[in-house]
């Protein structure tokens, strides 16, 4: 993450925060010990992100904040100041135009009850921007931090690896 | 789950840090990735009544080589640590250790730094730092001084650092020639801690171990060193495996692991004892490569 200065100058149990989610700017004031994952469900009702275990493990909160998955339950809503975040609501286009990795977990039915599949998506997407499509291996290690009961991972994997292998294509100068 | 309620501040330095810690008088916590912090917090284990945020700290991250020395500035991610071509060129160590360390989410926020203050048995850098003879950077009110990695860790979550003190930075010796490193962990589920895990560091000339370093995570109230092991392994053959199983197994020797749900103590002990000889075996492999692209590689040890 880059570094940028410090925004809270002196202890407080609240503060005024700026975040941008999904290209929208907004401005929040929130406690101290409030999580982001409160902060995007609770205050912003972008409810896609769930919340799973609540103790790091089941990755169901999973989010990008400057890019970077992350479990938002793990996160404080004011170390987000200043950060871009992306949410699952983020990725398909507004005219409903699922995003890729989304498509593909529709094609490959890589989910049951979907609890578990915006915290999967979100961890999936550094995979898309790759050299090489990632191996099964790769894969599998990627959402290693994502717990799914129903599907066995199987179709999940289909899916990842079906998108990014058409990221890929479409990304080969001949291709 | 919710924390109590606490005050929070982001510093733009180390010294603003040490500033906060003294104002706390023992309540104030540092938070880098909050891996350990946060959930401790969640289940109201940790009430500090400040937290101070490292995170935007500049310049804080780095991995660099400086001086004859491996610098890896604390606020540095897990998962820059495991992509970093300088570590995986020098002390591939370190990448196996962040590699084994949680999950990929969880390694983009978790820092080194953290997952040495924190001073966890279960955590994997500390071993790896007592193989490599690694020494902290302390900072604190009376200025800034070094700590060897062996009398950082003093106690089961106990460390050397005063009450204002911040750890800000990694030191680790380049490796000289014939240097190999490795750490193998087992763990029963992908992201747990260990079981047990073994942290080598082994110097080869004329086909024997010239000298090694061997420390274990989870076998104690804080990393242990397996001296005997260590003595042992000095003269084998690093064509004799059996001879180098042999001798690293004594890492087993006198540690008393606790039972937990992981496994009783016995089995702890004879898996350390087998992740020895893996450990010790791996880091030779690689002493082996270093040595055929020694002639190649700039500098080495001062």
């Amino acid at each position: 993450m880059t570094a940028t200065p410090a925004m809270t100058a002196t202890p407080a149990r609240e503060h005024r925060i700026t975040v941008t989610v999904n290209g929208q700017a907004h401005e929040a004031v929130v406690e101290s010990r409030l999580l982001l994952v409160h902060l995007l469900r609770e205050q912003l009702g972008l409810t896609g992100t769930h919340v799973g275990c609540d103790t790091t493990s089941c990755g169901a909160c999973t989010v990008t904040v400057d890019a970077r998955p992350i479990k938002s339950c793990t996160m404080f809503a004011v170390q987000a100041d200043g950060r871009e975040i992306t949410t699952i609501e983020g990725l398909a286009d507004p005219d409903g135009t699922l995003h890729p990795l989304q498509q593909a977990f529709w094609d490959e039915h890589g989910l049951q009850c979907g609890y578990c599949t915006p915290g999967m998506v979100m961890a999936a997407l550094p995979l898309l921007d790759l050299d090489e499509p990632p191996t099964d291996a790769q894969i599998r290690t990627q959402i290693s931090g994502n717990l799914c009961r129903c599907t066995g991972y199987a179709n999940i994997v289909r899916a990842i690896a079906s998108a990014t292998q058409r990221a890929h294509a479409e990304r080969a100068p001949d291709g | 789950m919710y924390p109590a309620a606490f005050e929070y501040v982001a510093v733009g330095s180390f010294a603003e840090a040490s500033e906060q810690l003294a104002r706390a008088a023992g309540e104030g916590k540092l938070l880098s990735g909050g891996c350990s912090l946060i959930p401790l917090m969640k289940l109201r284990l940790a009430e500090p009544r400040l937290l101070i945020d490292l995170n935007r700290v500049p310049g804080a991250a780095g991995i660099i080589a400086q001086a004859g020395e491996i610098r890896i500035g604390a606020l540095a991610r897990e998962a820059d640590v495991e992509a970093s071509a300088l570590l995986a060129a020098s002390w591939p160590i370190l990448v196996d250790t962040s590699a084994v360390i949680a999950d990929p989410l969880v390694r983009n926020m978790g820092t080194i730094g953290g997952n040495i203050a924190h001073a966890d048995p279960a955590n994997d850098h500390p071993a790896t730092m007592l193989a490599l003879g690694a020494r902290f950077v302390l900072s604190g009110a009376a200025g800034t001084r070094e700590v060897a990695a062996a009398d950082f860790f003093q106690d089961l979550f106990g460390t050397a650092l005063g009450e204002d003190e911040v750890l800000t930075e990694i030191r680790i010796a380049a490796p000289g020639p014939g240097t190999g490193s490795a750490y193998v962990k087992y763990e029963r589920q992908v992201g747990d801690f260990a079981v047990a895990a073994v942290a080598a560091v082994v110097v080869v000339a004329d086909s024997r171990i010239r000298s090694a370093r061997l420390a274990l995570t989870n076998a104690g109230p804080v990393p242990l060193r397996a001296e005997a092991a260590e003595a042992a392994l000095v003269g084998v053959r690093v064509d004799d495996g059996a001879a180098l199983d042999e001798a690293a197994a004594l890492a087993g020797d006198g540690i008393q692991p606790w039972a937990d749900l992981r496994g009783g103590s016995a089995y702890k002990v004879d898996l350390a004892r087998g992740l020895a000889g893996r450990a010790v075996q791996c880091a030779v492999q690689r002493a082996l490569a270093y040595g055929a692209v020694a002639g190649a590689a700039p500098g080495g040890r001062r």
